[in-house]
């Protein structure tokens, strides 16, 4: 009971810090970028792991955000320099970052403490196991912790910088001519998606990360009005996929993480569904 | 010394295999092999087209939709074999394409977020169904999980003789209908308007994607696809622009990516293929977009840093003869191009360091284009063909600024900067062009000065004469 409690809780701050940023992903057209760096974030985790020989989360973070950003801008530079559109060099930089992660993790199987297994699905079943003593205690999984900390900065980063966000996702233009460097709120953003895939990496796996940075967004997309109802009802979805995802899982006997990216596709094909219907019963008006 | 004897142990195991591998006694070894490079070859010529129409991570999209059909028809149809596996990954990776496109048509979601929601929503669908798969009690399950990042060496030969009969019928369809998809990546609207039925080759194209991207899942794997599609293309485009060049590049990279990744899965069996092919494209692609001939980096490089020591001497050149121009009295008698100046003169009227410009100086003595001073290079004097080529450059230089005043109407005093670039780049026929366009041709530039005449029409009006 206290394990399902605790995957709940590590669940829910996932799919809520992933949301929160994959909105930002969304609005600045970024959808692409967000997979790339979620999958060649593998490679730096990896790294991190071989260098410093240890679980150490600092080294984990420090090696996949360098490792993201390198993702950002080298899909940038070989767009420039090599004339190749955006999302073909995204493609190239990320596949090559990602089969390398992979390869490594299958070489270094015994020494490294991921599988393929864990790149893909995650772990957070055996996330209540894996747990920080603290002062003697035992104050509950290392995945809720990091990922605690991870939403708390995101947030903080948020809620300071919330007009500067809005003004680089709404009218780069203006930014530019304002006096702001677009170019480093781009470049925080994708730390912040590189810290966000890591921290979630130990529950979610790399990949359905994806799922929990773009579904929710994109749902809310559809219906919000402004920039803070987005983010609001992002969050909702993102909570609401990982209820009823858990609840799926436990009927099926499926993986969790899985269940909550089906679910929350599920809630847009939903949302998709009941815009359309609404769509056809209001009249179009012709003038 | 244990460390050395382990390593001595292992060499020879993998040399072996290798010798084995290439020996082709292992007949389902050749046939991974044949599959393989077939593979790739077909997925990278069927990519180039998808590259070609702006929608190079359609195969990512695709080819993670696949996954779920997989599983379907395996819990539908308790069985593992290819032809059922093939259909259902078809049948599910069509409804991908059809969300993908659905979506940015009739919602605001923008065709990047409709791709990576069509990716993550099949993709996490396929994983949630073989996550319940492994609960089951259903035989042959176990090659399930080999469809996310490949397995060529666990290949059995009835998947092989479909993945090569398809990826041969893929190569003969573009060969058919070569001349339609090269209009399709290059103009559709040219192709809508002579009247060509573009839906339906539109449709042979994804369904050929479509197929490709299935056949290659146990290959390759649903991850890394996307790479096998858009990498080759990608890497060839810096050897070739044109078309069928490109295409037969793209596919030798495939090809030869299929080769390498199939012997290291035979001699690592429990390795996963498609990270090993993906790394080798890599590889493939950073060496071609670095050493290219032509449009790789360094020979871009290499093209930009001459023109930079060509336009530096042939500054010189120009200001050598702006200075000859200056010492003439009266102003408008012929000019001789024979006097002396020294370092400082230069520097004086053109802005250049003094390093550069004895660098530069000393190349044009090289090239015999002033007449060399080894020791001091005090007194600089254009040589003969230095002339010839300090008088061509000013006509090009005034002839552009006549040009600009007359035909673009641009103000006098704003042409010399523009000329001061044009200079270096006009050919001998544009030169020529310009020279008849101007018909009230007046033999001063903009600023008073008198456009020179070149010495070898001089030659030649003086041997008519």
């Amino acid at each position: 009971m206290i394990a399902d409690i605790w995957i709940l809780a590590t669940a829910s701050l996932v799919a809520i810090s992933c949301s929160m940023v994959g909105v930002f992903l969304i609005l600045r057209r970024m959808s692409l970028l967000g997979d790339a760096i979620s999958h060649s974030v593998l490679l730096g985790i990896v790294l991190a792991y071989l260098i410093t020989d240890s679980r150490s989360i600092i080294a984990m973070f420090i090696g996949a955000t360098i490792i993201g950003l390198v993702t950002a801008w080298l899909s940038n530079s070989l767009h420039k320099l090599g004339k190749l559109q955006t999302d073909a060099s995204i493609g190239i930089v990320f596949t090559w970052f990602f089969a390398m992660g992979v390869i490594l993790v299958t070489l270094y199987a015994g020494k490294v403490d991921i599988d393929q297994e864990c790149v893909l699905y995650g772990e957070i079943a055996f996330a209540p196991f894996d747990t920080i003593i603290f002062g003697g205690n035992d104050i509950g999984p290392r995945a809720f912790w990091v990922i605690l900390g991870v939403f708390l900065l995101n947030i903080t980063i948020f809620i300071l910088a919330f007009n500067r966000f809005k003004l680089v996702a709404f009218n780069s233009g203006m930014a530019i001519s304002l006096g702001v460097s677009v170019t480093f709120w781009h470049y925080l953003l994708m730390t912040m998606v590189s810290l966000t895939t890591v921290a979630s990496f130990d529950a979610v796996g790399a990949i359905l990360v994806v799922a929990l940075l773009i579904i929710p967004a994109s749902t809310a997309y559809l219906l919000a009005k402004s920039l803070k109802s987005m983010l609001i009802i992002a969050a909702i979805y993102a909570e609401l996929s990982v209820l009823i995802g858990y609840a799926l899982a436990v009927v099926l006997d499926s993986n969790i993480a899985a269940s909550i990216g089906v679910v929350s596709g599920v809630l847009l094909m939903i949302t998709v569904a009941v815009l359309q219907w609404q769509k056809k019963r209001t009249p179009v008006s012709v003038f | 010394m244990n460390k050395l004897q382990g390593f001595e142990l292992l060499e020879p195991g993998y040399w072996q295999l290798f010798i084995e591998f290439w020996s082709f006694v292992d007949v389902n070894a050749t046939w991974v092999l044949v599959g393989t490079v077939l593979l790739g070859i077909s997925a990278s010529v069927i990519g180039s087209f998808a590259f070609l129409r702006k929608r190079s991570l359609m195969g990512d999209a695709l080819a993670h939709a696949a996954l779920p059909g997989v599983m379907i028809a395996f819990i539908l149809f308790q069985t593992n074999s290819p032809l059922v596996m093939f259909f259902g990954a078809i049948f599910s990776s069509f409804m991908g394409l059809f969300l993908m496109s659905w979506l940015p048509k009739n919602t605001k979601i923008k065709p990047d977020a409709a791709m990576a929601i069509t990716l993550s929503f099949f993709f996490a669908l396929g994983m949630m169904l073989l996550s319940y798969i492994q609960g089951l009690e259903i035989a042959g399950k176990s090659g399930l999980d080999k469809m996310l990042f490949g397995q060529a060496a666990a290949m059995l030969p009835s998947d092989l003789y479909l993945l090569s009969f398809v990826a041969v019928t893929i190569l003969i369809t573009v060969i058919i209908f070569f001349q339609k998809f090269r209009l399709i990546a290059f103009n559709l609207v040219y192709a809508q308007a002579l009247g060509f039925n573009m839906v339906l080759y539109e449709t042979i194209l994804a369904i050929l994607i479509v197929t490709s991207v299935v056949i290659g899942l146990q290959i390759v794997g649903v991850v890394l696809m996307a790479a096998v599609l858009l990498t080759p293309v990608a890497a060839a485009r810096f050897w070739s622009k044109n078309l069928s060049t490109m295409l037969f590049t793209a596919g030798v990279i495939g090809g030869v990516s299929g080769l390498i990744s199939a012997n290291i899965s035979y001699m690592a069996p429990a390795m996963p293929t498609g990270p090993w092919m993906v790394v080798v494209l890599s590889v493939l692609f950073i060496l071609s977009f670095l050493f290219a001939p032509e449009r790789g980096l360094f020979s871009n490089l290499n093209k930009q840093h001459k023109l930079r020591l060509k336009v530096r001497e042939e500054n010189i050149l120009r200001t050598l003869y702006v200075l000859n121009e200056r010492t003439l009295q009266p102003a408008n008698q012929e000019i001789q191009l024979n006097y002396s100046f020294s370092l400082e003169d230069i520097m004086k009227s053109r802005s250049v360091g003094l390093g550069e410009l004895q660098q530069t100086l000393k190349r044009l003595c090289v090239k015999g284009l002033i007449v060399n001073m080894p020791s001091q290079q005090i007194d600089i004097k254009l040589s003969e063909r230095g002339m010839d080529q300090a008088i061509d450059l000013t006509i090009r230089h005034r002839l552009w600024e006549n040009y600009l005043t007359q035909k673009v109407n641009i103000d006098a005093e704003d042409v010399h900067g523009q000329a001061e670039k044009v200079e270096h780049l006009l050919t001998e026929e544009q030169t020529q062009q310009i020279e008849q366009e101007l018909i009230n041709q007046s033999t001063k530039d903009p600023h008073g000065k008198l456009i020179p005449v070149s010495r070898k029409i001089k030659k030649e009006l003086s041997h008519d004469s």
